[in-house]
């Protein structure tokens, strides 16, 4: 009698628990609802009833947005900058962490904490000196004063990542290699690289979301031109089609389709990565 | 992010393996660092200490900077906008660290049970972190509009008393960009506690359990002290991010009303690239920067007070 009165509580306490977190989710989704069902409606639709979801969706608002907010240039150039930004991340990070990691000396553990040090700076220090200096190079409104600046800044977490991975992998592989005559780019290379592989998951993840994300610096440089990255051309967007929020809805909705898309496929390994790469 | 450098100077001293296995290894030269550290150079370096230097000048990019002292210092006192954006950014920073940390805690601690939902809630609750700030922003900008969803669902649910100019009233505009902030960045303190979660160990709370410990008490004497790691890392990574915020501010309020919501690095971004004014924008710079290591230090020196071994 008591076992089975106990056992009712507990399954109304689980019952309740998870309603209430329902309730909780639901609350919490509202924006991406109002997301969803702005960028479905005719402007009639939505000024008759703003907060009911379309019967009658409007996709036009996508393809309006596609075309008049110059989108797909704006993808483009995203992924543009974004690979070649990871790609040189992972190159000269880890190969960096390599031998910070691998030498014990005093010099190797001071270039290390400057590194840790570019965690913390806030970029506003340095960033009226970088503008100038690459308006003065004349690489303003070109994507490659943006991948300078994206890799330049992103290292720091970069090289943290790596070196905390490398400095618990036994040297003994990339030993035996180096005495079979293999040189130190080779070992690194052929050994060391492919055993790195879970943390540089983890390093693509967070740097790709980071230069992805990134609007301050790329408003900066490629602002108003044919280079502007997602952010910036929504920011405009945003401007120029004033109050008509469904078709901006509808553009915001067709930037985040790409971060969405490898979420939900990939979500176990970002989940991962954000907590063990930021747990470090 | 000081979890970082002390992390590091611990691991440096506990192990002495690299040091122990040297003679019998080939030296790693030191030109591999060199790719890094030039990006690192130019980005970073070089633009900090001249940002330094530029802080003490009148510099406006049009004539000669001259050597001020202190006076750009001292005019920042005076102005109003960054006055107020002084106080926002603290009032931001703290706010949020704490109610995204508590937020974030009670997220895991509920979504590290059976709940038979809690792969799609875990799933839910990270998304917003992922996506760009600036759609945040404009999302969250036309929710709060006056006549907008947020005072339409209140009025719907009969919370109508609740309405507000969410983001137009003075009194109540940084309340909200607070809000915003914490809504997009409450999974990803969540993200982190799961994990620390996964260190507690079972043996433990079941030891507990069966000493008499109820739930509550579990929580408090096992569960939290395990969890002070991950707090550290949650709360150095918000803490740092909410000091520096600009883009949510940016494309919702401008810092508007007035002067309600201005930050630090808002004022310094208008300053620079409307007003010209690179040397006293810079010195408002290095006042953020300041702030962002005091600040740094003052948490990392609280919190390892709490630190426990499992």
């Amino acid at each position: 009698m008591s076992a089975r009165r106990r056992s009712a509580a507990q399954l109304a306490g689980r019952f309740s628990a998870e309603l209430g977190m329902l309730l909780a989710a639901l609350v919490f989704a509202f924006p991406f609802y109002v997301f969803l069902s702005v960028a479905l409606k005719t402007p009639a639709d939505l000024a008759a009833s703003p907060l009911s979801f379309p019967t009658d969706p409007a996709l036009g608002n996508f393809a309006e947005a596609w075309q008049r907010g110059d989108l797909g240039q704006a993808m483009g150039n995203s992924v543009v900058v974004t690979a070649l930004a990871v790609a040189l991340l992972v190159g000269t990070g880890s190969i960096a962490a390599y031998a910070l990691a691998r030498r014990a000396s005093r010099l190797s553990y001071g270039v290390y904490l400057l590194f840790l040090l570019g965690l913390m700076i806030p970029l506003q220090l340095g960033m009226v000196p970088l503008y100038q200096l690459m308006r003065d190079a004349d690489l303003l409104q070109t994507y490659t004063s943006l991948i300078i600046f994206e890799v330049g800044h992103q290292l720091p977490l970069v090289v943290f990542l790596y070196a905390g991975f490398l400095r618990a992998l036994p040297a003994d592989y990339e030993e035996a290699a180096r005495v079979d005559g293999a040189g130190t780019l080779r070992a690194f290379g052929s050994i060391v690289f492919p055993l790195l592989r879970p943390i540089t998951g983890t390093v693509v993840i967070l740097t790709s979301i980071n230069v992805w994300n990134d609007f301050l610096t790329p408003l900066l440089y490629v602002g108003g031109s044919a280079q502007q990255t997602l952010p910036v051309a929504i920011f405009a967007f945003r401007g120029e089609f004033a109050s008509q929020w469904q078709i901006i809805f509808a553009g915001m909705g067709i930037a985040i389709v790409p971060i969405l898309l490898v979420y939900f496929l990939l979500q176990k390994y970002i989940i991962r990565g954000f907590a063990s790469g930021l747990k470090g | 992010m000081t979890t970082v450098l002390d992390r590091a100077t611990a691991s440096r001293a506990d192990d002495p393996g690299p040091r122990r296995r040297r003679g019998r290894r080939a030296v790693v030269p030191y030109a591999l660092i060199v790719p890094a550290l030039l990006f690192y150079a130019v980005v970073v370096l070089y633009p900090t200490v001249a940002g330094g230097v530029y802080a003490f000048t009148d510099w406006n990019g049009r004539r000669a900077a001259t050597f001020v002292g202190l006076d750009n210092f001292v005019q920042l006192g005076t102005d109003p906008a960054p006055r107020s954006a002084l106080a926002n950014t603290l009032l931001i920073a703290v706010s949020t660290t704490l109610l995204q940390t508590l937020l974030g805690l009670a997220l895991a601690l509920a979504l590290h049970t059976s709940l038979v939902s809690r792969n799609v809630l875990r799933t839910l609750f990270f998304a917003p972190a992922l996506l760009p700030p600036v759609i945040i922003g404009f999302l969250w900008q036309y929710v709060l509009t006056p006549s907008g969803p947020m005072n339409d669902a209140l009025s719907a649910v009969g919370l109508g008393a609740l309405t507000q100019n969410w983001l137009g009233d003075p009194s109540i505009a940084l309340a909200s960009v607070i809000g915003v902030i914490i809504w997009q960045n409450a999974g990803l303190t969540m993200v982190i506690y799961l994990a620390g979660l996964q260190g507690v160990p079972e043996e433990l709370l079941e030891a507990a359990a069966i000493d008499g410990a109820g739930r509550w008490q579990r929580l408090r004497r096992v569960t939290l002290p395990l969890l002070v790691p991950a707090t550290t890392i949650a709360m150095s990574l918000t803490l740092i991010g909410s000091l520096k915020l600009f883009d949510q501010v940016y494309v919702m309020t401008g810092g508007g009303p007035g002067y309600a919501t201005e930050t630090l690095s808002v004022v310094m971004y208008k300053e620079a690239f409307v007003s010209g004014r690179y040397g006293y924008s810079t010195a408002i710079a290095l006042v953020l920067t300041m702030i962002v290591f005091a600040f740094a230090f003052v948490q990392l020196r609280g919190l390892r007070r709490f630190e426990v071994d499992a």
